[in-house]
């Protein structure tokens, strides 16, 4: 099975070692994984902002480029989901390369579980970690149950950060409240924005957490950059990053 | 009619959510009232069959809905009730001051309608010589204070006690200062009930209506609504003509949902059948109204939102609703739902509403009748820019990254250059007023090399 590794643009320019993790973590799982040239983007940028024309050319180069592939991992729910249930109107129904990809796309905890349905992982991480669940990845993807479905899910992105030897659980109060990032909402809607983001924080902060982890970097750059504006006793991770072994920066903290 | 003006939701939003003390307030009352809802809503099984159940009801009504009201009219007509056609909030209007005046009214007690609001009711008949008193507990006391209702549900759920506090002294002449709940309820009691004696005829909104009966069912939970058309001898029922439900079978599935999803309670405290005027002496006029409600259901992307029964659960669940206040929203119906109906009536106007989301996904999932509103709102994004509606600056960055993103070399440029600038330029020349982004948050630390680069050095092959 080859496996393309798709890197959202804004991972591949500012957070390239959770890209690093993604690989090293699917290698060492015995995956041939290939980083496809000339990847840029989904798209979702312009898709979000209601500008269809300007979205689709890049949808179309998205799936001519990953078509060729088994199939194609991303670690982020948000540009998962975007490929996934967003990119209907840009392709004819009946496009074979468009269903392939469409219905071959996963986020990376989703392929970990489902696909590979990894059982062990010799990695620790002994952390008190809270998790936050990204709204793409909870209601457009369904990786596990939301509080306001009465529907229960298996919470995939737990159950794997849950084969890392020695976490610590830590249980912020509003278990999937938004963080507030939501794209160009984040520039939109600035004071709303940091509002919600920093409640986000203070919450995982109480919760005695001290690494903020989840499966979406875009929610951990808008969290991370209050952290560090605030000077917040805690950090963000990557799931990858975890997953892969990497250590928190501030091991003082855990 | 003036154009009215547009309504910029970052800027509204701004002063509300600028007092921190008070949208924390303000976030934590809702999202009580939303945990009440998951308990509620987590007691009954069948919760998510309920919802599809009430979703198909909803679906088929309205796809049928002319066939409904007439069976409806003929229905209530045989009752004994009057039934009125308005196209508009204007006609409206007219009708409800006609029957007042054909019985030389003065004086009203009104419960709690989001129609008449949205008729802008209460100003019409004030301008014309007419005492308007609103009932419910929270109408009252946004009507006392010259404000809006900002929730629907809780038209009071931006004032704090000691506000009401304050506005009861001036209006009631309870004491000054005084904040206790129970006192100011008891205040509010005795002067309502002096308006309740008072009142000529009752004027109430409507839940649910049923073509098979011609009878019309009223939730609330202060029993301001059977108070107010239990004394007066004429009854003035207001509705929304998508109210309508077929069957009197079809009420068991949305009264499970209102109240639990509404308020997080299993049931509203009162909820009143009215078949007919309740004696050969009384008269109940119904006032079924369109006002929009026919071109929204002509629309294929926005039909949907004619199912709602106006619980506000998607109010207390939205995160930007809980910190940015109702009227921030400017309109009738405020949050998720409003910002998917408030562009149906004018789209310049509030084109600034389906942006005013996160795209969380929150209130679809909450919405007991399932419409989808964070898709809805995400089609209106597209629809505002297919009516050249989105500001030139924001166009023009979408096709730059368009264009960037059909690129890769451009797009590895650009990269480089931003992470270039940000390693050397100081940090007040990045972080500053003019980037919205760094007012609140720092940017990212840039890394030496984008992992593009970093894969062709170290996985050639």
């Amino acid at each position: 099975m080859s496996v393309a590794l798709f890197i959202p643009c804004y991972l591949d320019q500012f957070y390239p070692d959770v890209a690093i993790a993604t690989l090293e973590l699917l290698e060492r799982l015995g995956v041939d994984v290939v980083y496809p040239d000339g990847q840029t983007c989904c798209g979702q940028p312009m898709a979000n902002t209601g500008c269809t024309a300007d979205c689709a050319p890049v949808a179309r180069r998205f799936v001519e480029l990953f078509s060729p592939y088994d199939s194609i991992v991303c670690p982020s729910g948000s540009c998962t989901a975007m490929v996934r249930h967003h990119y209907d109107e840009y392709f004819a129904d009946d496009d074979p390369k468009f269903n392939h990809v469409k219905s071959r796309t996963f986020e990376l905890c989703e392929f970990l579980h489902d696909e590979l349905q990894i059982k062990e992982l010799d990695v620790q991480f002994p952390h008190k970690v809270s998790i936050h669940q990204s709204c793409h990845g909870l209601r457009e993807l369904r990786l596990g149950s939301c509080s306001e479905n009465m529907t229960v899910r298996e919470d995939k992105v737990r159950n794997v950060l849950n084969l890392v030897h020695g976490i610590q659980w830590c249980s912020p109060t509003r278990t999937d409240e938004c963080c507030g990032f939501g794209g160009t909402f984040a520039v939109n809607e600035a004071d709303v924005s940091a509002a919600m983001g920093r409640d986000r924080v203070a919450d995982h902060v109480a919760s005695g957490s001290s690494v903020l982890a989840s499966a979406d970097m875009s929610c951990l750059m808008h969290l991370q950059g209050i952290i560090r504006r605030e000077s917040a006793p805690i950090e963000v991770m990557h799931v990858a990053q975890i997953l892969a072994g990497r250590n928190p920066k501030h091991v003082g903290n855990a | 009619m003036k154009s009215l003006p547009i309504v910029d939701h970052p800027t509204k939003a701004r002063p509300f959510v600028a007092d921190t003390e008070r949208f924390h307030w303000h976030d934590q009352a809702l999202w009580f009232v939303r945990s009440k809802r998951d308990k509620q809503a987590g007691s009954v099984p069948e919760w998510e069959h309920l919802r599809s159940l009430a979703s198909q009801i909803k679906t088929e009504t309205i796809a049928n809905l002319g066939d409904y009201l007439v069976e409806f009219e003929r229905n209530a007509t045989a009752l004994g009730a009057t039934v009125h056609w308005a196209a508009d909030a204007a006609e409206h209007n007219e009708i409800v001051l006609k029957i007042l005046r054909d019985h030389e009214t003065l004086r009203i007690v009104k419960s709690k309608s989001m129609l008449t609001e949205e008729c802008g009711l209460n100003h019409f008949l004030e301008d014309n010589g007419i005492e308007v008193v609103d009932t419910d507990l929270g109408e009252r006391i946004v009507q006392l204070r010259k404000e809006t209702p900002s929730h629907i549900v809780l038209p009071a759920i931006h004032i704090r006690k000691e506000e009401v506090g304050d506005t009861f002294h001036e209006h009631l002449g309870t004491d000054e200062g005084a904040s206790d709940p129970q006192y100011l309820t008891e205040a509010a009691r005795q002067h309502l009930r002096d308006k309740f004696l008072a009142g000529e005829v009752g004027i109430t909104g409507v839940n649910f209506a049923i073509a098979e009966t011609g009878g019309l069912v009223v939730c609330t939970n202060e029993g301001n609504a059977d108070l107010g058309v239990s004394l007066p001898r004429v009854h003035i029922a207001c509705m929304g003509i998508e109210k309508l439900v077929p069957r009197f079978q079809d009420l068991s599935v949305f009264i499970r949902l209102l109240a639990r999803s509404a308020t997080g309670q299993p049931i509203t405290t009162y909820t009143s059948h009215f078949h007919g005027p309740r004696d050969p002496n009384s008269e109940l006029h119904i006032v079924l109204v369109d006002n929009g409600r026919s071109r929204l259901r002509n629309s294929n992307e926005f039909r949907e939102a004619l199912h709602c029964i106006r619980c506000g659960a998607c109010m207390n669940t939205c995160p930007v609703y809980r910190r940015s206040g109702g009227h921030s929203y400017s309109a009738t119906v405020p949050g998720p739902i409003g910002s998917v109906l408030s562009p149906t009536r004018d789209s310049s106007r509030y084109k600034s509403l389906p942006y005013a989301c996160s795209l969380c996904g929150s209130c679809s999932d909450v919405c007991p009748v399932k419409i989808p509103l964070h898709h809805q709102l995400l089609a209106w994004r597209k629809e505002l820019v297919g009516e050249n509606l989105l500001p030139y600056s924001k166009r023009i960055s979408m096709k730059a990254a368009s264009i960037l993103f059909r690129s890769p070399r451009l797009f590895s440029m650009a990269g480089w250059m931003g992470r270039k600038s940000l390693k050397i330029l100081p940090h007040w020349a990045t972080h500053n007023r003019l980037n919205t982004w760094t007012i609140a948050r720092e940017l990212p630390e840039p890394p030496r090399e984008s992992f593009r680069h970093w894969y062709a050095e170290n996985r050639k092959r």
